[in-house]
């Protein structure tokens, strides 16, 4: 693997500069939908879903929505996002021509879709303390944890796309990979509802982790075993985002 | 000095050999033509000297350093023309040109000064504000060029640049190529139209089948394989036999092309005249880069 460098800030600014034009485009699937499962599952579903401590069921979800949102921004992003600048649009090519290396592209993707989960992490949070759903300051470091996750994402996600054959290849990704998660990772309900089997496998989806650390932020009752489950996202994310520099130079150095 | 030099340079994909034991000397500041017929393996050559796909075997040398050790330092100083679009079409015209000197690094104020001086060159003043989309296809051409030279390149490699230009656009295109001259920036032309080569390029290599078959400034080499003038002579399936019997006794250089025989490096006094009973069949005219051409890559489409 060759090292990135500080360069991927050019391709970071080059994205946001095209966020900063076309974002009114973009803000239906960060802050609209959110507040439609939000209100809808929470207010709606919740009236009839009674919880074991009495929590409100809406309570229950808001941080889980805020890591799968955060989630689904990073997963866009580095996947049909990045495919149509790579193979539609040619803009790699353009600045692979310039002082940049294959590695700060995609270095730069990476924490550009970082950017948009923090994004979409921090204005859900916003919304869910408006609807008085956060109840400990902790949940200040959530936005840093949406960060670190978003990382963690758009380095699976570029390293899907790095060995795309077409753009519909990311159907699979969604539905296979990205979708399941979002169930199964314990937003929309504690993991041991599930039989153990399940339980145990949920826990190897990269999506579980987090949602247990936004909830346990937002709850205010942190123990020890959060850093586990922080290294354990820490691991993930050194992984794949080392792969995915590797598999990206084998498919645009040739 | 030699500029760019390269030693055995090769580039095997899988089963193909796209460039095959290349060793070139680009001087600096000059003009050089690459040609070829597509899939000669420039595109892959160009690729392998910017920096962007690495050999497989063979070496590079920009300014006297191996490529190897300093990517970033050479292509700070090139500047690449594609030929194909690659023109952000999420950013304005003005905004390409601002993202682009980012790229290299060049602080804004300067990026804006030049921005706006390249845009009034290539006669786009009016498109600032104008999205990709919406420029004609010679514009975007022209674009591509203003991109090109906004980190103002030692080494200027350009791809068809003026493929799909209207004559004015192209006289433009080729009067900023021999301005650049005077300021000492070396070009590398690769080029289908053989009138660009012949009147911009000091030298051209002609590359076929992945190896440089020959190399020279344009005269030279029109003088070398076709001498200063080529006689056609049109014939029919009668005339044909007797008339490269005629050629070969007469120990002439010639080449069949099917209805039509192309004899070159005829002398004053080997007048063909006598060849062929009406004068309309036999006619002569001045030789090209285009006959050089065909005489080394061969008449028959290769893809």
């Amino acid at each position: 693997m060759k090292p990135f460098s500080w360069r991927c800030i050019r391709v970071w600014q080059r994205n946001r500069d095209v966020f900063f034009r076309l974002w009114h485009s973009e803000a239906p699937g960060f802050i609209v939908e959110p507040i439609l499962i939000l209100v809808a599952m929470g207010l709606g579903l919740g009236a009839y879903v009674g919880l074991v401590d009495g929590q409100r069921y809406i309570e229950f979800i808001a941080p889980g929505i805020i890591a799968a949102y955060a989630m689904f921004s990073a997963s866009f992003e580095c996947t049909y996002g990045s495919f149509v600048r790579m193979e539609y649009q040619k803009t790699y090519d353009a600045i692979i021509a310039t002082p940049l290396s294959v590695e700060d592209i995609i270095a730069g993707e990476i924490f550009w879709g970082a950017t948009r989960s923090l994004v979409t992490g921090t204005v859900i949070l916003i919304i869910a303390t408006a609807f008085q759903l956060v109840h400990s300051p902790w949940a200040l470091l959530i936005p840093a944890v949406c960060f670190l996750e978003g990382i963690m994402f758009a380095s699976i996600a570029i390293l899907f796309t790095s060995i795309a054959p077409a753009i519909y290849s990311f159907n699979y990704y969604f539905t296979l990979f990205i979708t399941p998660m979002f169930f199964f990772s314990g937003v929309f309900f504690p993991l041991s509802s599930f039989p153990q089997i399940v339980q145990a496998l949920s826990w190897i989806i990269p999506l579980t982790p987090v949602v247990h650390l936004t909830r346990a932020l937002v709850s205010g009752e942190l123990h020890l075993g959060l850093l586990w489950t922080l290294g354990l996202i820490v691991v993930v994310t050194l992984v794949f985002f080392s792969l995915s520099l590797v598999t990206m130079r084998r498919r645009l150095a040739v | 000095m030699a500029i760019i030099k390269t030693k055995d340079l090769t580039k095997r994909f899988k089963d193909v050999l796209a460039v095959d034991d290349v060793n070139l000397e680009i001087e600096e500041g000059e003009c050089f033509g690459l040609l070829g017929p597509n899939g000669a393996g420039k595109t892959t050559l160009i690729r392998m000297i910017t920096a962007v796909s690495p050999p497989t075997k063979g070496k590079i040398w920009v300014q006297g350093k191996d490529l190897k050790d300093c990517h970033r330092e050479a292509k700070a100083m090139m500047g690449v023309i594609p030929q194909l679009d690659n023109l952000d079409p999420d950013l304005t015209v003005f905004q390409n040109l601002m993202t682009f000197a980012r790229y290299f690094n060049i602080p804004k104020n300067e990026a804006r000064r030049r921005s706006v001086e390249l845009l009034a060159l290539f006669k786009l003043e009016d498109k600032y504000n104008s999205r990709i989309r919406e420029l004609s296809g010679g514009m975007r051409r022209r674009l591509l060029l203003a991109r090109g030279l906004i980190n103002m390149p030692m080494i200027l490699i350009l791809d068809e640049p003026t493929l799909g230009l209207d004559p004015q656009a192209k006289y433009l295109v080729w009067h900023k190529l021999t301005e650049l001259n005077s300021e000492g920036v070396t070009r590398i032309l690769c080029t289908h139209n053989m009138e660009e080569a012949t009147v911009l390029c000091d030298r051209v290599a002609i590359m076929h089948e992945g190896r440089i078959v020959s190399l020279d400034a344009p005269h030279a080499l029109i003088s070398r394989y076709v001498g200063s003038e080529v006689w056609e002579i049109e014939v029919n399936s009668e005339g044909r036999d007797r008339i490269i019997q005629e050629l070969e006794s007469r120990g002439l250089d010639f080449e069949d092309g099917g209805s039509e025989i192309y004899v070159f490096h005829v002398t004053d006094d080997q007048s063909l005249t006598d060849l062929v009973s009406h004068a309309e069949r036999l006619k002569h005219r001045p030789a090209t880069l285009e006959d050089v051409f065909f005489r080394l890559t061969g008449r028959s489409l290769v893809e």
